[in-house]
């Protein structure tokens, strides 16, 4: 990844009055879309690049807006559903038209978005309005005719996949098979076919028997790029279970169990916690995974089950801050990671909008800021540091000053380009390189 | 809330303690934490770990990883205290230490038993058929009667019950250890459905079971180590 200083100012887009919850671009990167606690989903699609407008090359604009979930009232349990979209994931273009998913905590939703730039023009029976014509007015039939209109992009709801879970989703992940999907909750995960929605496969239920013995849950999940009989979920105790769908019909067995053992100098009351794991990304060639805990992230080898082969720190110096965050409960946040197209970058959120990126071949990392600051035209993007005590540069923040409401949890890499998506609470700032993109 | 409203009760008497939950995130130089003896910052994240539970369940719909990582946060801290409660050190007015520790060594297990009882009545809720089991902050009218009444009596303990327990009932041994306690308003609820008042109908009826057995729930638990060997009273 090169340094800081060779991105553009971000793209700073206002979304919406609602907190974004989640970002994700299409297969080719044309498309992102977010949604947010609103129940809505805004899709940007990318400008192509044009030499007539080479300042506005590549750049993100509003395709469309819809209202993707509704609050809805459980009336048998008295409990209110939230509308916020907990993941988007987009299906892998067919035909003209684009799909997605998309969900909140219950209930998973197919939804086609198709662009209309013609329109019939010209019937016999109609006339231009749409009423029906007089009969005896028409002396000569014509041929309808398509004529250009301006574009309209139209979005409908082609599936609806509900009542598949008790408990709160917290990952759908498209199978590459592009037939069916997967829907995790915290207890149970269920296989879908993308055609129909009055039943699914449980293939994964870790619910104990007497609830008393819970002491576990499902925290993501996601199916191998590749392989469509693998995938993968991780849970509150930092463990990742691989599990092959040809083993068993209920895939409660798992085929590999990543696990890295407790580091017993770093042993504390804490310890489960910060090792819960919050995101599972396999890599774009299959072979390697990344998962994000509280205060890491992890490469693992899919071959090696007993540590992961590379860990990359976060934000270490909130170590000795576990007791507050326990206490303001920013312990539990969960914080999303990303692979760049060739896997050799990750990169994660962090608080006070910082958002920070590993370079896996040179080992160097660098923070950066999304701030409205840095959204300016003649802004100089900088990295940030920030200073536990001791020597401390100009630009350095402190760790008592990190503003802990500021988090970023979402994030996203375009799938090919040097392109990131980064959530910063209502805020959705989109980062490029400078360099031009068919340079690379 | 019933949290946020503790939540200052402790934060007057604790002003004083250099372990306050409160200095942890206002005081940048808490080095003093790190260096505490385990019993004594064990036993203020305690405290802070069964005001997360409490809050957590009162949630309409609690977040299953959020209540099951503070429960085993819980379990830990317990488990790091049993040794402890032969010690001395107790943060707070040293009333009668002995008592306290057996207080908090049997009000553990209420709250494992309590904790566990409500993780069982997660799986109820799984159950279409059950009504709606409103939690801890509603008024009792709210209750459904019929084949829910054990769970829902479990769920009803761990809402007034031992919340008074833990709560008010903590804070009031800590200050004033007597044989009153008995006496104060731990009891205002039980002891009223306990009176056969003529006024009540038959609605009334399921109202004094119920309260016998969180009679016996908290003459259980107050007496300490009885509460370890006993069977399950007859609410259970």
């Amino acid at each position: 990844m090169r340094e800081a200083d060779t991105l553009r100012p971000p793209q700073l887009m206002e979304v919406s009055a609602d907190i974004i919850s989640t970002v994700e671009f299409n297969h080719t990167g044309e498309l992102l879309a977010t949604g947010d606690k609103g129940g809505r989903v805004v899709i940007f699609q990318r400008e192509p690049e044009s030499k007539n407008a080479p300042h506005s090359q590549g750049e993100y604009d509003v395709y469309s807006t819809f209202q993707s979930h509704e609050p809805e009232f459980d009336y048998l349990k008295s409990l209110e559903i939230e509308e916020k979209i907990n993941k988007i994931k987009w299906l892998p273009q067919q035909n003209a038209a684009h799909s997605l998913l998309s969900t909140n905590d219950k209930t998973i939703k197919l939804w086609k978005i198709t662009e209309r730039d013609k329109r019939p023009e010209g019937y016999n029976l109609k006339d231009e309005e749409g009423k029906l014509k007089d009969l005896s007015t028409v002396t000569s039939l014509q041929v309808p005719v398509l004529k250009p209109m301006d574009l309209m992009v139209e979005v409908s709801p082609r599936r609806i996949f509900a009542n598949g879970h008790t408990y709160h989703i917290n990952s759908i992940s498209v199978n590459s098979d592009c037939e069916t999907y997967m829907s995790a909750d915290d207890l149970r995960i269920n296989l879908w076919h993308l055609a129909i929605t009055d039943r699914s496969f449980n293939i994964v239920d870790i619910k104990p028997a007497n609830m008393e013995d819970l002491t576990e849950v499902i925290t993501a999940s996601e199916f191998h790029p590749h392989h469509c009989n693998l995938f993968v979920y991780s849970s509150s105790k930092g463990s990742l279970r691989l599990c092959d769908m040809r083993a068993a019909a209920l895939c409660d067995k798992h085929s590999k169990l990543f696990e890295e053992p407790e580091d017993p100098s770093n042993r504390s009351f804490f310890s489960e916690i910060i090792s819960s794991v919050s995101d599972v990304k396999f890599s774009h060639s299959g072979r390697y995974m990344l998962t994000r805990d509280y205060l890491t992230v992890k490469v693992w080898d899919l071959n090696m089950e007993a540590r992961p082969i590379e860990t990359y720190q976060v934000h270490d110096y909130l170590r000795s801050k576990l007791c507050s965050l326990y206490e303001n409960d920013c312990i539990f946040d969960k914080f999303e990671c990303a692979w760049n197209g060739s896997d050799s970058v990750i990169m994660t959120g962090a608080y006070n909008n910082f958002f920070r990126m590993f370079d896996r071949n040179t080992k160097r990392d660098v923070t950066l800021e999304a701030s409205r600051e840095s959204s300016k035209p003649r802004a100089v993007l900088k990295p940030r540091r920030v200073c536990v005590g001791g020597k401390r540069r100009r630009d350095d923040i402190s760790v008592d000053s990190l503003d802990f409401t500021k988090k970023i949890l979402h994030t996203a890499w375009h799938p090919a380009e040097n392109i990131i998506a980064i959530a910063a609470t209502n805020n959705l700032y989109i980062f490029q390189d400078k360099v031009n993109s068919d340079m690379h | 809330m019933l949290s946020k409203g503790l939540k200052r009760k402790r934060e007057e008497e604790e002003e004083k303690e250099p372990l306050a939950v409160d200095a942890w995130w206002l005081d940048p130089g808490h080095a003093s934490v790190a260096q505490a003896a385990p019993a004594v910052a064990s036993s203020s994240l305690f405290d802070l770990s069964v005001l997360k539970l409490h809050h957590s369940l009162q949630q309409s719909e609690p977040d299953l990883r959020h209540l099951v990582l503070v429960v085993n946060t819980l379990r830990r801290i317990q488990a790091s205290m049993a040794p402890a409660a032969a010690l001395p050190p107790v943060p707070s007015p040293p009333a009668a230490p002995s008592v306290a520790d057996n207080l908090l060594a049997s009000s553990d297990a209420a709250l494992s038993a309590s904790m566990a009882s409500l993780l069982e009545d997660l799986s109820h809720i799984e159950g279409l058929s059950q009504a709606p089991q409103p939690l801890a902050d509603e008024a009792p009218p709210g209750r459904s009667i019929g084949g829910a009444a054990p769970s829902l009596g479990a769920l009803d303990l761990l809402g007034p019950a031992t919340g008074c327990l833990l709560d008010d009932g903590l804070e009031g041994l800590f200050e004033d250890i007597d044989t009153s306690m008995y006496d104060n308003e731990l009891w205002a609820p039980a002891s009223e459905g306990l009176k056969p008042g003529p006024e009540d109908g038959p609605g009334k009826e399921e109202a004094p079971e119920l309260d016998e057995a969180e009679l016996d729930y908290l003459m259980d638990v107050l007496v300490g180590t009885q509460a370890l060997e006993r069977p399950p009273g007859p609410g259970r």
